[in-house]
C-alpha cells in the first residue's frame, strides 16, 4: 500500500518541480506525482496495469471478440459452440421484452413502457430544485393515477390487464416509487411521535421502528405474502403485489422515520418556541416551521436512503412477485438459453445500476451545494 | 436549599376542554392507543378464527416433531429424523457462521479499499472508488445470484482448478486443507488463546510502567513465552499430531479437508464484497475527519507515514467510524437472509420450509425474528461497549 495523501490539496507537492509549459511537460510532471513518485508507488502502478490490462483482454475477448450477438430463432448452437469462452449476447434481443416487462400482453406493452417514461419524467422533475413546492405533491398524485390507468386499463378503449400479469421494470419501479411515496409521510408522522412529549404514542412509534428494523426484509416480505391473509377476515383476498406493497411501505417509513428524526434534532430550539410563541397550533408548528427545515438538512440521506430502497425492492423475487430481477431469472429457465445466466444479469445490472448510480450522482451534488462554501 | 430550588409557577386548574394542552395531550394517547389496540384485536381474532378453520394448533409443540427436512450444509449433527428445534439450530449455527466471518472479512476487505481510496497513487485509488461505485450501486440479490452462477459455470470435480497444493475450486464448492479437531488440538488452541489473554494485559502494564519513567519495557520476551513456548509444551504433552488433513479427489468428490458449499461461499463473496464497498466509504470519510493538523504535528516530530497512521490518526478516526460501521454489521446478519436465494439452509430458510410443511406461519415468523433481534442486540451491546472504550477520555 502506498502511502495517505488524504487531503487532496497536499503543500507536499509544491516542492516538486513546477509543471511546465508545454502540455508533454505537463503530463510528465502528472504522471510523476500520482503514478510514480516514490518506488513503493511505482510498483503498485505496474502492478495494477499489469491486472487491469489482462483483466481487460480476457473481458474484451469474453465480451466482444468472441461474443455471438445475434442468432435465428431460439437456436443457440452457435452460442453452446463457444463453451464460455465468448458472451451470448443474442439472449438480450431475444428475451428483452420479457425481461422488461414481464407476461404483460405483448400487444399491450406501449403501456408498461409509457408508465416508466411517466416515472422517469417524474424523478428527474422532482429532482429540480425550482419544483420543490406545494404543487409537487399533486404532480405525484397525478403521475402516480395515469399511471395506475395505464397499468390497468379497462377505460379509453384499453383493455384490462389483471395485476398477475404485471412484470418487469414497471413493476420494480410501482414497488418502489409508491412505497416511498406512501413511506415518506408515514416515516415524517412516526418521527414526529418518537420526538412526542406523549409517552404512549413514543413508546408506540419506538417500537414499530425498532420492530421493522430489526429484523430482516425477507421476514416482513413472508409475513405479507403467508400471515397477512391469515390475518384478515374470510372472503378478503388481497392481492399479492399489493400485499408486498403494502409490507414495503411499512419498512420505507421505518427506515425514513429515523432519517428525518435526525433532521428534526437538528432544528434549533428557538425554531419551535417562536413558532409557540407565533401561537401556532401543534400541527401548524412542524409543517409550517419545523419540517421544512427539518427535511432541508436531510435530504442527502434521504437520496440514500432511497438508494438502498429501490435496490431492495429486488427481494421480492423470493415471494414470487415479478419485479425485474425475477423477470431476468425467469427468462433463462428456458431450457434453449438456460447456460447464458450471466449476460442477462449483466443486462439488467445495467439497468439498476443507471437508476441507483444517478442517484448516488445527484445526492453527491446536493451534499456539495449544502457544504459551506 | 431554598435558593437553589427555583420557584415554580402555581399549576394551573385542570379544565376538562381539548384546548388545554394536557387533556388535549391525554385524549389524544386515548384514542391512539384505543385505536392501535382495537386493530391488534380485530387482527388477533381473525386470526384464531382462520387457524381453528384450518385446523393449525397455535404453540410451539410442533418442535418437538420429526423435521423431516434434509440439511445439506450443517455444522452440527442432524439427519432428517431429528426434530424441528434442532433444525432451527441448525439453521442459527448456519446464519451466525456467515455473519461472523462475513463481518470479519469485510472489515478487513473494506478497511484495505478505503485506505486505498486515499492513496496518493491515482491509479490505485480511482480502482478503488471503481470498486465501491459498482457494488454499491446494484442489488445484493443480483450480485448474490451472480455469483451463484458463476459458481455453477466452475469446472466439474475433476477439472477442479487448483491454485495451490490441497486447495481445490469446482462446482462443489472451494475445499481447503483442514486441520482435524481432537482434544490434543483443541487444548493447544486454548493454550494460544489464554497466553494471547495474558500477553494483552502484561503489555498493558508494560506500557502503564512506561508512562509513569519514560523507559521502554519490550514485550516480546513474554509474546515468545506465551504464545510460542507455552502452545507447543501444551501440544507435545497433550500428544497433539499437527497433521494437515490435505482434501483429495475420489471418484466424482473430495474426500477430507474442509469444504465450503456452493451456495455458502456464494453467499460469502457476496456479502464480503457488497459490504466491503459500504464499510470503506465509512473508513475513508473517518479518516479524512482527522484534523490535518494532527497529521502536520506528527510530521513535525518526525515519525514514519505507517506510524503515524496506525497510532496517531486511525485511533481518532476509529471514534467517526465505529457507529455507521456498527450499523454495516447489523445489516451484513439481516442481508445473510437472502441466502434463501440460492438454497443455503439459514434460519429464515429453514423457518420457511418449516411453515410450509406445518402452517405454522406466525411460530416461524415470530421465531426468525426473535434469533435476529437477540443477533442485533448481540451485536448492538458488543459494539457500544467498544464504542464507549475507544471514546475519547476527556478532562
Amino acid at each position: 500500500m502506498t502511502s495517505i495523501a488524504h487531503i487532496p490539496e497536499d503543500p507536499l507537492p509544491l516542492s516538486r518541480p513546477r509543471a511546465r509549459r508545454t502540455l508533454g511537460g505537463q503530463i510528465v510532471v502528472w504522471l510523476r506525482a500520482n503514478l510514480f513518485a516514490s518506488i513503493p508507488s511505482t510498483i503498485v502502478t505496474l502492478l495494477l496495469v499489469a491486472l487491469l490490462g489482462k483483466a481487460c483482454v480476457s473481458l474484451w475477448q469474453w465480451g466482444i471478440a468472441n461474443a455471438v450477438w445475434i442468432v435465428a430463432g431460439n437456436d443457440t448452437a452457435a452460442c453452446r459452440a463457444l463453451r464460455g469462452l465468448g458472451a451470448c449476447w443474442a439472449v438480450i434481443p431475444e428475451k428483452y421484452r420479457f425481461i422488461l416487462f414481464g407476461t404483460y400482453p405483448f400487444e399491450e406493452q406501449w403501456r408498461p413502457a409509457l408508465a416508466v417514461l411517466i416515472f422517469i419524467l417524474l424523478f428527474v422533475l422532482s429532482s429540480r430544485r425550482s419544483f420543490w413546492r406545494k404543487e409537487l405533491i399533486l404532480l405525484w398524485a397525478g403521475a402516480l393515477i395515469i399511471i395506475g390507468l395505464l397499468m390497468w386499463g379497462g377505460i379509453f378503449g384499453m383493455s384490462y390487464v389483471t395485476q398477475d400479469r404485471w412484470g418487469g421494470l414497471p413493476v420494480t419501479l410501482i414497488l418502489a416509487t409508491f412505497g416511498l411515496a406512501f413511506g415518506f409521510p408515514l416515516g415524517i408522522l412516526v418521527a414526529l411521535g418518537r420526538r412526542s412529549k406523549l409517552p404512549a404514542i413514543r413508546s408506540l412509534c419506538v417500537l414499530y421502528v425498532e420492530l421493522i428494523r430489526g429484523v430482516p426484509l425477507i421476514s416482513l416480505l413472508f409475513m405479507a405474502s403467508v400471515m397477512f391473509p391469515l390475518f384478515m377476515p374470510d372472503g378478503v383476498n388481497i392481492d399479492k403485489l399489493l400485499r408486498a406493497q403494502i409490507a414495503f411501505v411499512l419498512y420505507a417509513g421505518a427506515y425514513l422515520a429515523e432519517v428525518v428524526r435526525g433532521g428534526l434534532q437538528a432544528v434549533p430550539r428557538g425554531q419551535y418556541e417562536a413558532a409557540d410563541a407565533l401561537g401556532l397550533s401543534y400541527w401548524q408548528k412542524n409543517a409550517l416551521i419545523v419540517l421544512p427545515q427539518a427535511i432541508r438538512h436531510v435530504i442527502p440521506p434521504l437520496v440514500n436512503t432511497f438508494i438502498a430502497f429501490f435496490k431492495d425492492t429486488s427481494l421480492v423475487l423470493i415471494i414470487g412477485i415479478f419485479d425485474l430481477l425475477t423477470t431476468a431469472k425467469t427468462a433463462i429457465i428456458d431450457p434453449a438459453w438456460q447456460s447464458f445466466s450471466v449476460e442477462v444479469y449483466v443486462f439488467v445490472g445495467l439497468i439498476y445500476f443507471a437508476f441507483c448510480f444517478a442517484m448516488s450522482r445527484y445526492s453527491r451534488s446536493l451534499e456539495s451545494q449544502a457544504a459551506p462554501r | 436549599m431554598t435558593t437553589s430550588t427555583p420557584k415554580r409557577p402555581p399549576a394551573r386548574p385542570w379544565r376538562l376542554s381539548l384546548s388545554d394542552p394536557r387533556v388535549a395531550g391525554l385524549f389524544w394517547q386515548i384514542v391512539v392507543v384505543a385505536i392501535a389496540v382495537a386493530a391488534v384485536a380485530w387482527l388477533w381474532s381473525n386470526a384464531v378464527h382462520n387457524l381453528s378453520v384450518r385446523r393449525i394448533s397455535t404453540g410451539f409443540a410442533f418442535l418437538g416433531r420429526e423435521a423431516g427436512m434434509p440439511i445439506a450444509d450443517s455444522w452440527i449433527e442432524y439427519s432428517p429424523k431429528n426434530t424441528y428445534l434442532r433444525a432451527f439450530i441448525v439453521g442459527i449455527v448456519n446464519t451466525l457462521r456467515v455473519a461472523v466471518i462475513g463481518i470479519v472479512l469485510a472489515t478487513v476487505l473494506g478497511t484495505a479499499v478505503g485506505i486505498a481510496r486515499l492513496s496518493s497513487n491515482w491509479l490505485l485509488s480511482r480502482l478503488a472508488a471503481v470498486y465501491v461505485e459498482v457494488l454499491r450501486d446494484l442489488p445484493l440479490l443480483l450480485q448474490l445470484l451472480f455469483w451463484y452462477v458463476l459458481m455453477q459455470g466452475l469446472p466439474a470435480a475433476r477439472q477442479a482448478w487448483k491454485p495451490v497444493e490441497g486447495v481445490f475450486l469446482s462446482n462443489r464448492g472451494l475445499v481447503l486443507p483442514s486441520i482435524p479437531l481432537d482434544a490434543a488440538n483443541l487444548w493447544t488452541t486454548l493454550a494460544a488463546v489464554v497466553g494471547l489473554t495474558v500477553l494483552h494485559f502484561i503489555r498493558r502494564r508494560l506500557i502503564a510502567q512506561q508512562m509513569l519513567d519514560g523507559r521502554a519495557r519490550p514485550a516480546w520476551p513474554y509474546a515468545i513465552v506465551l504464545v510460542v513456548v507455552l502452545p507447543a509444551l501444551v501440544s507435545l504433552l497433550s500428544g497433539a499430531s499437527w497433521r494437515i488433513t490435505l482434501p483429495e479427489l475420489r471418484g466424482f468428490n473430495f474426500v477430507g479437508g474442509l469444504t465450503l458449499a456452493p451456495e455458502y461461499f456464494a453467499l460469502l463473496i457476496a456479502l464480503v464484497t457488497y459490504t466491503s464497498a459500504f464499510i470503506a466509504e465509512i473508513v475513508r470519510s473517518g479518516i479524512q475527519a482527522v484534523p490535518r493538523g494532527q497529521w502536520d504535528a506528527a510530521k513535525a516530530l518526525g515519525l514514519k507515514r505507517s506510524f503515524v497512521l496506525q497510532h496517531i490518526v486511525l485511533p481518532q478516526a476509529l471514534r467517526v467510524i465505529i457507529p455507521p460501521m456498527t450499523s454495516q454489521y447489523l445489516n451484513l446478519t439481516k442481508n445473510s437472509s437472502l441466502a434463501v436465494a440460492v438454497g443455503y439452509q439459514d434460519i429464515v430458510s429453514i423457518a420457511n420450509t418449516t411453515l410450509n410443511q406445518t402452517g405454522q406461519a406466525i411460530e416461524a415468523i415470530a421465531l426468525i425474528m426473535m434469533v435476529f433481534l437477540t443477533i442485533s442486540l448481540g451485536i448492538s451491546l458488543f459494539m457500544n461497549w467498544y464504542n464507549a472504550r475507544i471514546a475519547l477520555v476527556e478532562r
